[in-house]
């Protein structure tokens, strides 16, 4: 009776109203089964008493009752679901059988694979002689964030074509880290341990956002990810520390010294798998639960804003400079990172057709007074390199800075005109979205050129 | 004359198992059993019916199995469990206590009026009064 080629308009207006009850959260396939027959059997009766089928259909759904409000009747009597689909994606899922998915499968199955990979090298006795640890800290996102960007490519259903630009890079990466000639323990190699995840991070974000990876919104979508993810990996690395913790003491109690087990296999393979389990967590969870980073974000704008504004009036009050210290610079270039997150997170969560708030006044104070905080530092900044010189890592971070302050600057900018009624507040979210692969860019440089520039030192 | 909101969410518990403690039905059929049995007065929006199974099923009042319809959809019945007929009973005292409170209110109101309505002349109708209605 399901047979599309001779759907009737009534199969079709009943196929709508599925799908609208299908988009609640609270209700579930097996409900959906269960009020679909109630709808149905109203509708034959009111059609037997000599309604028209339209006019059953529209009487029947009316005597449903509101979906908002029968969602929440349904939510209420089972909270729990909401937990339960973070772990069971529903959409399309037969009610009758649960577990993972097939997505689930595939991303264990490559989180397996992922954290079989970052033991290769050392199964394979790939590893240098001396200088593992950091081997390792080259190597690593290049041995585990294929995975996950296979993953991508593979939900989104990318063409084979489009992967190969993705390989060449990954492998690009792998080649230029392994054959640099660093000099032991250079900065531009630290350097290349910090630059290169985040370079990498456009790899991911191009499959993440597929074909539309032009379009601000998907843009948006991957920025929403990336904290998601974060969030997700930061509880999991908890979680596996506690259990690493056990391991240790447990076999301790019975004289087996299992430190061998932990650092040599849980804590690697484990840091690797969840990369994707936490990318597919956030996929699977997508749009279920409130996101977690706009929250966050919302806790910690006010806070910020009031630290910030706290040091810049003691600053005046004081009449006392920064003191320029060796890790200055990269300790602005933090503050004016979470600033941003603070900012991109807000902006996220913000329906762009509201108008300007209270919140969005205290959003401008912060990005305006991190401004003013940096220009300050910078000034000092820059009178110890004009006395010192240029060295790799005064450049990144002076880079950095820059970047971040551009942008930033030009996000002030433009809040400010949506504050005062003047733009839109699109206009922020464009800029934002299209300032995210210059990130990535400069990362790329400080992996590809500083060495050579610096003369591997 | 259309049931308040609460007093229809109230009374649901009851007046589902009562219904289902006749005999197995799915949904639909309780719904048109319950309009049936209040002959219309009780109305209840459709959707509503099913978070209050599901609640009874969780609780373990009552339990549902999976079917066919006549058409050959996928249905879902319901039955009530011992457990679900413990509860009906003690429900079933809790409302003829209700119910016979009220009962005794009704009753004491129906005969006030009359009362005052003759209270002045009361002295001088006595004798002709009929002793039941001055209890």
């Amino acid at each position: 009776m399901n047979d599309p080629a001779v759907q009737s308009p009534l199969e079709e207006q009943i196929d709508q109203w599925k799908a609208y009850l299908r988009s609640r959260r609270a209700i579930h396939g097996s409900d959906i089964e269960e009020l679909e027959d109630h709808l149905r059997e109203r509708i034959s009766a009111l059609v037997e008493s000599g309604l028209d089928p339209d006019e059953a259909f529209l009487i029947a759904v009316k005597r449903m009752g509101a979906l908002d409000t029968l969602s929440q009747e349904f939510a209420r009597e089972h909270s729990e679901r909401l937990w339960k689909q973070l772990v069971v994606p529903t959409t399309g899922a037969d009610p009758s059988t649960s577990g993972l998915g097939r997505e689930g499968w595939i991303a264990l199955g490559l989180a397996v694979a992922a954290g079989v990979t970052i033991k290769l090298p050392d199964l394979l006795g790939f590893l240098p002689a001396e200088g593992v640890d950091r081997f390792y800290a080259r190597n690593a996102p290049l041995l585990v964030l294929p995975f996950l960007t296979a993953y991508f490519l593979w939900k989104r259903g990318t063409e084979v074509v489009r992967w190969l630009p993705l390989a060449a890079a990954f492998i690009g990466a792998m080649l230029v880290v392994n054959l640099y000639p660093y000099s032991p323990d250079g900065s531009t190699e630290t350097l290349t341990f910090l630059h290169l995840p985040i370079a990498l991070w456009l790899a991911i974000g191009i499959a993440y956002t597929g074909e539309e990876w032009r379009l601000s919104a998907r843009r948006m979508d991957f920025v929403r990810f990336s904290g998601e993810f974060f969030i997700y990996y930061v509880l999991i690395a908890l979680g596996g520390g506690v259990l690493t913790a056990f391991t240790l003491g447990v076999f301790e109690s019975i004289g087996v010294n299992a430190e061998w087990l932990a650092q040599g296999w849980i804590i690697p393979c484990g840091a690797a798998g969840a990369v994707l389990v936490s990318a597919w967590l956030v996929e699977a969870k997508q749009s279920v639960v409130e996101n977690m980073a706009p929250v966050l974000a919302r806790i910690f704008t006010p806070l910020f804003t009031l630290i910030l504004l706290g040091f810049l009036a003691t600053m005046v009050w004081t009449g006392q400079g920064i003191d320029v210290e060796r890790d200055v610079l990269i300790a602005f270039d933090l503050l004016l990172a979470v600033v941003l997150g603070l900012l991109l997170y807000s902006i996220s969560a913000r329906d762009p057709e509201a108008p300007a708030g209270f919140f969005d006044i205290l959003l401008l104070t912060l990005v305006v007074s991190a401004l003013l905080v940096d220009i300050v530092a910078l000034a000092a900044i820059a009178a110890r390199i004009s006395d010192f010189g240029f060295t790799p890592n005064r450049v990144a971070a002076l880079g950095e800075n820059t970047l971040l302050l551009i942008n930033l600057a030009w996000s002030a900018w433009l809040y400010l005109r949506f504050v005062r009624g003047r733009g839109t507040f699109l206009a922020i979210e464009r800029w934002q979205t299209a300032y995210l692969p210059l990130f990535a860019l400069w990362a790329a440089i400080v992996v590809l050129a500083f060495p050579p520039l610096f003369g591997w030192r | 004359m259309n049931i308040g909101k609460d007093l229809v969410a109230a009374s649901a518990t009851p007046l589902v198992l009562a219904i289902l403690a006749e005999e197995e039905f799915h949904g639909y059929a309780i719904l048109g059993r319950v309009s049936e049995l209040s002959g219309g007065a009780l109305q209840w929006t459709d959707g509503m019916l099913y978070p209050v199974l599901h609640r009874l099923e969780k609780q373990g009042f009552i339990e549902g199995t999976w079917g066919r319809s006549e058409a050959g959809r996928r249905r879902k019945s319901y039955r009530i469990t011992a457990l679900g007929r413990a509860h009906l009973a003690e429900q079933r005292a809790q409302w003829e206590a209700v119910d016979e409170t009220l009962r005794s209110v009704w009753n004491a109101l129906a005969v006030a009026p009359f009362k005052l309505a003759i209270a002045p002349f009361a002295h001088a109708v006595a004798p002709f009064t009929p002793r039941e209605a001055f209890p």
